[in-house]
């Protein structure tokens, strides 16, 4: 039942705005829509937390405490962000890049978008998550386009081509998977393809198979994952669209195609017997994490920079569950829920801050604090918790991991250190600039929404200092589930 | 092993058919003429479905040979075409400088895939283990052919291609996906392709041409 409303309302949502999305109230729908699956969800959270792991309709959904908590972040970012879209868009409006159609199809894709993140996490059926994926694809690449610059063009044609070689190969992936399980659980109509069922006997699937296809569905999901050396359309996509829509990319669908891969790992693990998987988790997550550190120096625009160094964080929470076990496991999960709240609230500030200037390019954005100090300090502080500066929560994941790093893997540990230095001088030496001096900028004809990016830094603050004994639980039991 | 029954072997002749066709596309410059190739590959693979179908007995698979036909044979070659006419590309010749390259890259390929295939193949219940390795070539040959062109609209007939030879992998491993993940897979396929339509005519709008070579503008410095 609780499944039904998360993934009704923003289907509803997604139909209605269809329809009514260019009229003055749609920013409105959608954050009510958003809203409301946002409570569905709390409903969903509550239902886990006093019964446990449930399936749902012949077992097509499934929903255990390591997706319910990525529901709810998803769910929870989804809401601020339509929340912070609402000025935003008026603004981008108001300066003439948009028309009433565009807003629209923003609107309603932006639901649709939505809905298949949603249904990508709580579907139990591996071929369906493959659809959902898809989705996902098709439904945010009209909106990276949606400026219809000779850029976003492009961008947009980069990312749809790109993902999609990539999610084809996630489908043979599932094609093999299924050829693996068959004889198992039997074909048609017999959930070859559920993953509760896939668990049960993972044991018992041909490994050679299994990691043939393990091979498909990493290469293919981590495409969208942006892991190196696939990661092209990532930062292109995120600089050229909208930034409610770098915002989402960033926080949310890269942490869904992630838990496709982990997902996939698990049923891998237990065929396999060794740490094969794990340590080609470890091998892709480093590759990124470095290259992508490197990468940001170079960097002038400010929506790419931050799409870098959502890289290097996907990267460093691959590793994470690359390296497996309690710890690196609590660690990955707890550095998903930062990054996503950390770099969502950045690009919020960052899409504000380049409507005050006008540009895009960081070497043009001066004195922020003077002409809007919210938008500043939001900046200001965002960028500082996203470069693990204590005490945010990115602190705390990122030194877990390190130490676990230290015990298990001493080889990676400088990589890591190394990483982490070249991206905190890059950022850092960037966001100084931007952040003070002089400006004869215009303030904005509508007033920011900008709670949403204090209460996400807020959150992000709490965790530094004190997770909930409960959210603490929910982790452990969730690193529990992905074992290795 | 299975006896070699009829079937089996009309079966492989048609995987035979379609890596020929992935080559012959491999070096087609007309547009035309790649849209009428990936038709054939269509037709291929229907009849491919239908004579498995027929032996194994699986009334799925003609479900499946049926909702190729439509999307395949069908609805999507018929908006490809309602968009080159459009576009007045019925007629675009691209140079291929490379020919001889290419299609030595692409028999490399075609003995790798036969490699990667070992493992799973000998794993496959069904009668036609032998052509996965066919399929992974002709999933292959289409990411050349996707890398090697210039043109939007090639890319997509590429990305059409790629589509069919994942389609054959999974009908020759496992007798195909459960009939509603299919659905599904159709369903994406058919709003990838209006998506991709929409898209070649804001290429044009912004860039006068079709050529991606234009799309160059984001790159580091």
């Amino acid at each position: 039942m609780e499944i039904l409303l998360v993934l009704g309302f923003p289907l509803l949502g997604a139909a209605l705005l269809a329809i009514v999305g260019a009229r003055r109230y749609a920013a409105e729908v959608s954050v009510a829509a958003s809203l409301a699956t946002l409570l569905a969800s709390a409903l969903l959270v509550l239902r886990i937390i006093r019964h446990g792991p449930m399936t749902a309709w012949n077992e097509e959904f499934f929903i255990d405490p390591f997706n319910v908590f990525l529901v709810a972040l998803t769910a929870l970012v989804g809401f601020t962000t339509a929340v912070f879209s609402r000025p935003y868009m008026r603004i981008e409006a108001s300066h003439g890049r948009l028309t009433p159609g565009r807003l629209r199809l923003y609107h309603s894709m932006y639901q649709l978008f939505m809905a298949a993140m949603l249904l990508a996490l709580t579907t139990n059926n591996m071929g369906f998550m493959w659809v959902a994926m898809e989705m996902a694809t098709l439904s945010t690449v009209l909106l990276v386009s949606l400026y219809r610059t000779r850029g976003s063009i492009e961008a947009a044609w980069k990312y749809f081509i790109l993902c999609g070689v990539g999610i084809a190969l996630a489908l043979f992936g599932t094609a093999l998977l299924y050829t693996a399980a068959e004889d198992l659980l039997g074909g048609e109509g017999m959930g070859a393809l559920l993953w509760t069922h896939l668990d049960a006997v993972k044991g018992q699937l041909e490994p050679r198979v299994m990691g043939m296809a393990f091979v498909f569905l990493l290469v293919g999901y981590g495409t969208k994952v942006g892991l190196a050396p696939l990661h092209n359309w990532l930062p292109d996509a995120h600089a050229e669209g909208p930034t409610p829509v770098s915002a989402v990319l960033s926080g949310l669908l890269l942490n869904v195609a992630l838990y496709a891969v982990i997902r996939c790992k698990i049923l891998t693990d237990g065929a396999l017997h060794s740490a094969l998987p794990g340590h080609m988790l470890m091998g892709f997550g480093l590759l990124s994490t470095l290259l992508a550190s490197f990468f940001l120096w170079r960097q002038r625009d400010i929506k790419r920079l931050f799409a870098y160094s959502s890289i290097e964080h996907m990267g460093i929470i691959t590793f994470a569950f690359g390296m497996g076990g309690p710890i690196a496991n609590f660690a990955g999960l707890l550095h998903m829920t930062m990054h996503s709240l950390t770099k969502s609230a950045i690009f919020f500030a960052a899409g504000h801050a380049t409507q005050l200037s006008g540009t895009q390019r960081m070497d043009r954005i001066r004195g922020l604090l003077t002409i809007h100090p919210s938008v500043g300090w939001g900046l200001m502080l965002g960028g500082l918790a996203i470069l693990g500066m204590p005490p945010f929560g990115v602190f705390t994941s990122e030194y877990l991991i390190l130490i676990t790093a230290m015990r298990d893997h001493p080889w990676a540990t400088p990589v890591l250190l190394l990483a982490l230095a070249v991206a905190f001088g890059a950022i850092f030496s960037r966001l100084q600039p931007m952040v003070y001096g002089d400006t004869d900028d215009q303030p904005l004809p509508h007033t920011p929404a900008l709670v949403p990016v204090f209460v996400h830094l807020g959150i992000v603050l709490m965790m530094g200092v004190y997770i909930p004994p409960a959210l603490a639980e929910w982790y452990r039991l969730a690193a529990q589930l992905i074992g290795g | 092993m299975p006896p070699v029954n009829l079937s089996t072997q009309v079966v492989q002749m048609l995987a035979g058919a379609l890596l020929l066709i992935s080559f012959a596309m491999l070096a087609e410059r007309r547009s035309r003429r790649l849209l009428i190739l990936l038709i054939w590959q269509g037709v291929v693979l229907v009849a491919s479905t239908v004579i498995v179908a027929a032996s194994a007995g699986l009334t799925h698979l003609y479900f499946s040979a049926a909702l190729t036909l439509l999307l395949k044979v069908c609805v999507l070659p018929l908006v490809l075409f309602r968009l080159m006419r459009k576009l007045g590309i019925e007629r675009d010749n691209e140079p291929l400088v490379n020919v001889p390259t290419l299609m030595l890259v692409g028999l490399g390929l075609v003995i790798f895939a036969f490699g990667l295939a070992q493992p799973a193949s000998a794993l496959a219940t069904t009668v036609l283990r032998k052509t996965l390795g066919i399929a992974i070539a002709v999933i292959l040959l289409s990411f050349l052919m996707i890398l090697a062109r210039r043109k939007a609209f090639t890319q997509v007939i590429g990305f059409l291609s790629l589509e069919n030879g994942l389609f054959f992998a999974a009908t020759t491993t496992t007798y195909g996906m459960p009939m509603v993940v299919e659905l599904g897979m159709a369903l994406d396929l058919l709003v990838a392709v209006f998506i991709f339509g929409i898209f070649f005519f804001h290429i044009r709008e912004q860039f006068d041409s079709l050529d991606l070579d234009q799309l160059e503008s984001l790159k580091e410095d």
